[in-house]
């Protein structure tokens, strides 16, 4: 599907760009940019905004003139083409377009066709086939001749594609090609650009989601204030070090669990170096059945410990990928005596403790024997504790210990229960809340009404 | 059906449109001629051979006073309709007109300047040959305020093009102050006019349009792909400043030649292309056709209605005091998209 006359030798790199520098209006907005793409590859821009994503793509489509450096497309030097060349060698898709008065969508498809025509050559059937073709790769078809003021985000945004295809072009630069778009609409249009690049198309992406640029993309480019700061496959690129120290972020990289891409969270600012915190909690959890309550009340800005849980456990990995502490027993073992007094501590320290709608056996009992200390204690009801009880009695007579200090609610008023007792904690003495039995007599009304 | 289709198919209708207005003006007057008669004077001057008998005083009245005025202000509706849709496209901007970079102010500017200065100006120069002049300097001189290196923003261009034409009206204002007999005229120019018009400008007019008319016509696919923004249009292959250059001259041109004949005739160059996309589409390729030749039957109705009261009024005011409510009309009737 590229054009022949621009393969060239695929050993090369399609687009290499060397010591590119660009200023506009005196500032430096590029400096000292090299990079090189090779052919039927899906690279993204990543970078903070003001980085120079997008003036780096409008360097590589020809539209900036460089003023140190060379931008060289398929062995053609970019800048020294002109206009109409280099848009045969490279189409862009804009962020949007601005169509001040309405064409409809075959309309603006055959604008694509532009580079290819000669002034006063006529409408050839080869262009009306380019435009079919990209319209029916695009899935927009449906709708050529609908105007493309009444289409959606996610509608315009193929149009655009389209255009960008019926330019027949070896390489497609894409501007925030998912910026405005649903969650649906971004992966359907990075779906499509990588069907696109394993037909032969070479993309070069600016995208400010890290997360789906890193699951798309074969190759990241970092930019951070003009220049590259990394490049390479996303594992390499997203590092907690190269997103420090790139978009000052304080931000936790993973295996995403299901898809297994690489997987970045950006963290609330941390707040204990200047005594913000809004309280210290403690999560007994297990399973994945804590995982919700980390990340919220973390977000919310508490101190957040958890445990005792097994490595390799789901919630594990989420207070890991929170940087939370969390105190953790081989897997598949129980919680022994170490592990326990370690939970004791964090209990003795916390303000609150949460305890998740979590399964209680033989093993993580020592959990619950723990919380059991706590003052202020939220329990998580989805499911009746006889339902997940495989303790027995023991587990019984915790538990009855623990509603009787604490406040049992359904999942989603975890955090407002959390604010409660600590608020409480903050303001009354520790050992004398008489509103303790209150709470535990309101208990049914927060309980699932089922 | 085709873009080109649907460009003849329009063209032609409005060709037969204002062919027909044509011969129903030139009935219109103190002495009021049929059709009939019209069209025999008409093709009688064209070609003697056919020996219509037409009474002497009709075919005099036809052919020599009212024809001319007839289709001078075809022309110049042409001319302004035309260039109202290149400005607008240009711009991108839906209040764009062939004023908007300063032409029509620089050609009152020359235009006053004959009627009110106690001399005569240098090379001969006549009412019409210095408006045509000073307007195209005016224009040049807002492209070179608003190009820096190498590069003219619209939106420069446009706020370039609105302070020249303030400083200028500032110009012409003082030399009104100081016109003494010759006020009359000078408002008269300045509201707009056709009467006195001679075969002479007719001709000038008529050699001068149509090639700069095919110009444009040839860049409608540029005009297109320009509206989507420059940006766009470069990475389409668009020599985008070029472009504009060209589109910036030729229309400026074309306008300074209208504005030189008719003076400041307001709104054709606004009311109609805006119309005429309504009616057509945005599509260049047949909005510049068919929006120049409504241009044409525009002017030349309302300046009929402008000549047949008592007392002929300037065609500036019909033009405007018809255009708005017939735009507001259309503004209201038709689902408008980003105007």
């Amino acid at each position: 599907m590229t054009d022949a006359n621009h393969t060239g030798d695929d050993a090369h790199p399609i687009v290499r760009v060397s010591g590119l520098g660009v200023e506009l209006g005196g500032a430096t907005i590029l400096d000292d940019v090299n990079l090189s793409v090779d052919r039927g590859s899906f690279v993204g821009l990543i970078g903070p905004n003001g980085a120079g994503k997008t003036t780096l793509l409008r360097a590589l489509n020809g539209a900036l003139s460089p003023s140190r450096g060379t931008v060289d497309v398929a062995g053609e030097r970019i800048h020294a083409l002109s206009s109409k060349a280099a848009s045969r060698l490279v189409a862009t898709v804009p962020q949007d377009t601005t169509l001040t008065f309405d064409f409809d969508v075959r309309q603006a498809v055959r604008m694509g066709r532009t580079p290819h025509r000669s002034r006063f050559g006529g409408w050839r059937e080869e262009d009306e086939r380019a435009v079919e073709r990209a319209l029916d790769r695009t899935q927009t078809a449906g709708f050529a001749d609908r105007s493309v003021g009444d289409l959606s985000g996610g509608e315009r945004q193929r149009v655009l594609i389209a255009r960008a295809l019926a330019q027949e072009t070896p390489v497609l630069l894409l501007d925030e090609p998912t910026a405005s778009l649903d969650i649906n609409h971004q992966v359907r249009t990075l779906e499509l650009v990588r069907e696109l690049v394993s037909s032969g198309k070479t993309a070069v992406a600016a995208i400010h989601d890290l997360n789906l640029a890193a699951h798309y993309c074969d190759e990241l480019v970092l930019l951070s204030a003009g220049t590259v700061v990394a490049t390479g496959p996303p594992e390499a690129v997203l590092t907690e070090e190269t997103l420090e120290g790139a978009f000052g972020a304080n931000a936790v990289v993973a295996r995403h669990p299901v898809t297994g891409s690489v997987y970045v969270t950006a963290l609330p600012e941390r707040s204990t170096a200047d005594g913000d915190s809004q309280g210290r909690v403690h999560v007994v959890g297990g399973g994945g059945t804590a995982a919700r309550h980390l990340y919220l009340l973390s977000a919310a800005g508490y101190e957040v410990s958890v445990g005792a849980l097994n490595e390799g456990d789901t919630d594990t990995e989420t207070a890991r990928s929170l940087g939370l502490d969390a105190v953790t027993v081989d897997p598949f073992s129980a919680v022994d005596d170490e592990a326990e007094a370690a939970v004791e501590s964090r209990v003795a320290d916390a303000d609150c403790v949460v305890v998740a709608d979590v399964e209680v056996g033989a093993g993580n009992l020592a959990n619950l024997r723990a919380a059991a200390n706590a003052d202020h204690v939220v329990l998580v009801e989805e499911r009746p504790f006889a339902a997940r009880n495989y303790a027995g009695a023991a587990g019984e007579r915790l538990y009855e210990r623990l509603r009787e200090r604490g406040v049992a609610v359904s999942p989603s008023d975890v955090l407002a229960a959390v604010s409660d007792r600590v608020g409480r904690r903050a303001s009354g003495p520790r050992d004398s809340d008489p509103d303790d039995s209150d709470s535990r007599d309101s208990r049914p009304e927060s309980l699932p009404s089922e | 059906m085709t873009v080109r289709t649907r460009a003849l198919a329009w063209s032609g209708g409005l060709s037969v449109l204002l062919v027909a207005v044509v011969l129903a003006s030139a009935g219109v007057g103190p002495v009021a001629i049929p059709p009939v008669t019209v069209t025999k004077a008409v093709l009688g001057d064209l070609l003697p051979s056919t020996g219509f008998a037409v009474p002497k005083t009709h075919r005099v009245i036809v052919v020599s006073v009212r024809l001319p005025r007839i289709l001078l202000a075809a022309l110049v509706g042409f001319a302004l309709a035309t260039a109202g849709v290149v400005m607008q496209g240009f711009f991108r901007n839906p209040m764009a007109d062939p004023s908007i970079i300063g032409v029509s102010s620089g050609a009152a500017v020359g235009a006053v300047a004959t009627i009110v200065l106690p001399f005569a100006l240098p090379f001969g120069l006549e009412l019409q040959g210095a408006a045509f002049a000073s307007a195209l300097v005016t224009a040049f001189a807002v492209y070179l305020l608003a190009t820096r290196d190498g590069q003219t923003p619209t939106a420069t261009l446009l706020l370039a093009g609105v302070a020249v034409q303030t400083f200028l009206g500032a110009v012409i204002s003082f030399m009104l102050l100081h016109s003494g007999q010759s006020l009359r005229r000078v408002v008269y120019w300045l509201m707009g006019h056709l009467s006195g018009a001679t075969w002479h400008e007719v001709a000038v007019a008529a050699s001068l349009l149509p090639p700069l008319f095919v110009v444009l016509l040839v860049y409608t696919d540029d005009m297109n792909v320009l509206l989507l923004g420059e940006s766009d249009a470069h990475s389409l292959g668009i020599e985008v400043e070029r472009t504009k250059r060209i589109l910036l001259a030729v229309s400026s041109v074309v306008t300074a030649a209208a504005v030189a004949v008719s003076g400041v005739i307001g709104f054709v160059g606004l009311v109609v292309p805006h119309a005429m996309r309504l009616v057509v589409g945005p599509d260049h390729r047949v909005l510049l056709p068919t929006s120049a030749l409504a241009g044409a039957s525009f002017l030349v109705a309302t300046d009929t209605l402008a000549r047949s009261g008592a007392t002929e009024i300037p065609v500036g005011i019909v033009t405007a005091a018809i255009g708005a409510p017939f735009f507001l009309y259309l503004l209201r009737t038709r689902e408008v998209h980003g105007l």
